[in-house]
């Protein structure tokens, strides 16, 4: 189990160095200089380039690189904010892209599991027709068209839900985007939920459970779902994924001033360095999710863990 | 024993009588069975799967003719004649698609037919309309989803190619190779899809050949998973024992003993990989990096016809159908011809 684990870290640790050294190189490897001005000498160019560690040896320079992405200095921006350090950007705009995420996963979660559940249950109902149908839908329209047309039918003709985001009304602002997010995590855990329940209503113990005389309510709760659900944290690296490409888009359609919009603005306005820190941390949050993913599916099935230790 | 000997002896050629002979004509051969018929047959039954098939064929066929009868170019701007709202003949009679179009301004609603006021505007047809420079939107939708389907054959292309490649050469060589291998693959896999394409786009200019290289680093990891999986699976069988042991090299087991038996497989495995294709050119044109101007693609006339969404919403209603028609179709088509290929997948 050790070995395992410690395989997994490992490659974790060198996926973030290599994205670092990718950013490093593609920094320094964009035309133009900070100090381009026609104004200074050759004797204060130099002067600068020593000021910023610029004359150094290229490897010091990168491990300098890596200390400082790792403690969270992104250095500043130079378009969208002149000057200001990007993580004073971070710092505002983070917490409204968590929480909308967040949300997101929440309400996808609950209304996928009910789905699903409700699905499995009335195997081959309508019921069942619905939520295979929702969900196949959910996963291939893109969020963005769904998130279009909240944005025209809720937000621009009913004007139940604000069409922008308003900073004065943040939840009420939020509910739109929530669903548009949403949409993609419920249909997968709904179609997934569905596939693992009527695998293990199908089983043995299932059957003598029933036949032991435990009530409907308990039945399902606690002896079909809980062993239906263990599989579920596969699917949380695509969840993961689904939401970060989804904020961007959902950001830009109702302008949350959230996290991914700064990517866009950076992407828009050639921000380099903005556009170097998102994608450190957006990339670092995909190894954390998948370094957990891959060693919690270690410590519940053992097979995993197996195939891990002997490449055959 | 002699006794038994005795028992089992004689019979009497009287002791049997002719009945008749049942004549076995070579005429009626046994149904054949075959696979492709027989997965065919699944596929018809499978309703979405085969609505979508339908779909599909209109949407390439619209492609491919659409942007030659409608009588415009792609990049032809009509003076005069921006935000005009779909007209199309006949269908104007029922008051639907009849050019005229509702805005909502500060005075209230104002409802307005541009054709009325072009000269010689009543003969003037534009199926979806034009956009604000006054190109002809349905030109525009059917060239766009050309280069959407042109990156949907690039990702088959590539995951056919590349994708099963890779994955087949590493599992048949397993050991040293494998793992160094697999461990590149992971540390590729690590990295958000997303980051790759943007850092890309970066260095090179936004366009489709960015839009392809980006699908090349990342689209083919799924593909090169099951095609190793199966090639494990496969290596260790008899008939591969057997073309060993009559002397055939490496290339000849992986590509022409292995291949052939896994290739259905993984042909419906790669329709998987179009949607998500699709899905990337036109996320990217719509956070802006998509192809450039005059060019269009379903996500940039999305894209372009945002910012017009309250005021002329028929702009972005046709691209985004389209959009989402050819992701569910090739979606259900892909789950319908796996679960043809293979029954007991169904549902998974």
């Amino acid at each position: 189990m050790k070995k395992y684990i410690l395989n997994r870290i490992l490659i974790a640790a060198v996926t973030l160095l290599f994205i670092l050294f990718t950013l490093f190189v593609l920094m320094s490897l964009l035309p133009g200089s900070p100090f381009n001005d026609e104004r200074l000498t050759p004797e204060q160019v130099v002067v600068l380039r020593a000021k910023y560690g610029l004359d150094r040896p290229v490897l010091v320079q990168f491990f300098h690189y890596v200390k400082n992405m790792l403690t969270g200095d992104f250095g500043v921006s130079y378009a969208i904010a002149v000057n200001v350090p990007i993580s004073t950007l971070l710092s505002l705009r983070l917490p409204v892209s968590m929480r909308i995420g967040g949300q997101a996963i929440l309400l996808g979660t609950l209304l996928g599991l009910t789905l699903g559940t409700a699905a499995a249950l009335r195997h081959n109902t309508i019921w069942d027709t619905l939520g295979t149908t929702l969900s196949v839908i959910g996963v291939s329209v893109p969020s963005y068209v769904f998130g279009l047309g909240l944005s025209y039918s809720l937000g621009f003709r009913l004007k139940w839900f604000p069409m922008l985001y308003q900073e004065g009304s943040p939840f009420r602002s939020s509910v739109l985007p929530t669903l548009a997010l949403c949409l993609f995590t419920m249909a997968s855990i709904s179609r997934f939920t569905r596939t693992e329940l009527l695998e293990v209503l199908d089983s043995d113990y299932m059957l003598f459970a029933e036949s032991k005389g435990i009530d409907g309510f308990n039945l399902i709760f606690r002896h079909a779902l809980r062993n239906a659900l263990i599989p579920v944290i596969t699917i949380l690296a695509p969840l993961v994924v689904s939401l970060m490409t989804g904020s961007l888009v959902t950001e830009r359609i109702f302008s949350v001033p959230g996290a991914g919009q700064l990517l866009v603005q950076g992407i828009q306005a050639n921000d380099y360095s903005v556009i170097a820190a998102m994608a450190f941390i957006y990339s670092s949050l995909y190894i954390g999710v998948m370094l957990v993913v891959d060693i919690l599916y270690g410590i519940i099935d053992p097979r995993v863990r197996l195939i891990q230790e002997e490449p055959s | 024993m002699s006794s038994a000997d005795e028992e089992v002896t004689l019979f009497e050629p009287g002791d049997f009588d002719f009945l008749g002979r049942v004549e076995y004509s070579a005429a009626e051969p046994l149904p054949e069975y075959s696979r492709g018929r027989e997965i065919l047959s699944r596929l018809s039954k499978n309703k979405g799967a085969a609505v979508a098939f339908c779909c599909i064929v209109l949407i390439t066929a619209l492609a491919v003719i659409g942007p030659m009868v409608s009588g415009y170019r792609y990049d032809q701007q009509l003076t005069g004649r921006d935000n005009m709202a779909p007209r199309i003949q006949g269908v104007e009679r029922l008051g639907l698609f009849d050019g005229v179009e509702t805005i909502k301004t500060s005075r209230g609603l104002n409802v307005v037919n541009k054709y009325e006021k072009l000269e010689g505007g009543e003969n003037v047809y534009h199926w979806f309309g034009t956009d604000v420079l006054g190109r002809d939107l349905f030109t525009r939708t059917w060239t766009g989803t050309r280069i959407s389907l042109f990156i949907a054959l690039v990702a088959v292309l590539i995951d056919m190619l590349f994708g099963m490649g890779y994955g087949l050469v590493s599992g048949y060589f397993g050991g040293k190779v494998d793992m160094c291998m697999q461990r590149f693959v992971e540390v590729l896999n690590g990295i958000p899809n997303l980051i790759i394409v943007t850092l890309l786009i970066i260095v090179l200019k936004p366009g489709l050949t960015s839009i392809i290289l980006a699908l090349m680093m990342t689209g083919w990891i799924g593909m090169s998973r099951v095609a190793r999986a199966q090639m494990i699976k496969l290596k260790e069988q008899e008939f591969v024992l057997a073309a060993r042991t009559l002397g055939a090299g490496h290339f000849f087991l992986i590509f022409r003993e292995v291949l052939p038996n896994i290739f259905a497989q993984l042909l419906v495995m790669s329709m998987f990989s179009i949607p998500n294709a699709i899905f990337s050119e036109a996320f990217l044109a719509f956070i802006g990096i998509g192809i450039p101007v005059p060019l269009a693609s379903l996500g940039s006339l999305i894209a372009d016809s945002f910012k017009s969404l309250t005021t002329h919403p028929y702009m972005i209603f046709f691209p985004v159908t389209v959009l989402a028609a050819l992701m569910l179709s090739f979606n259900l088509l892909a789950d319908g011809l796996r679960d043809a290929l293979d029954p007991k997948m169904k549902g998974q």
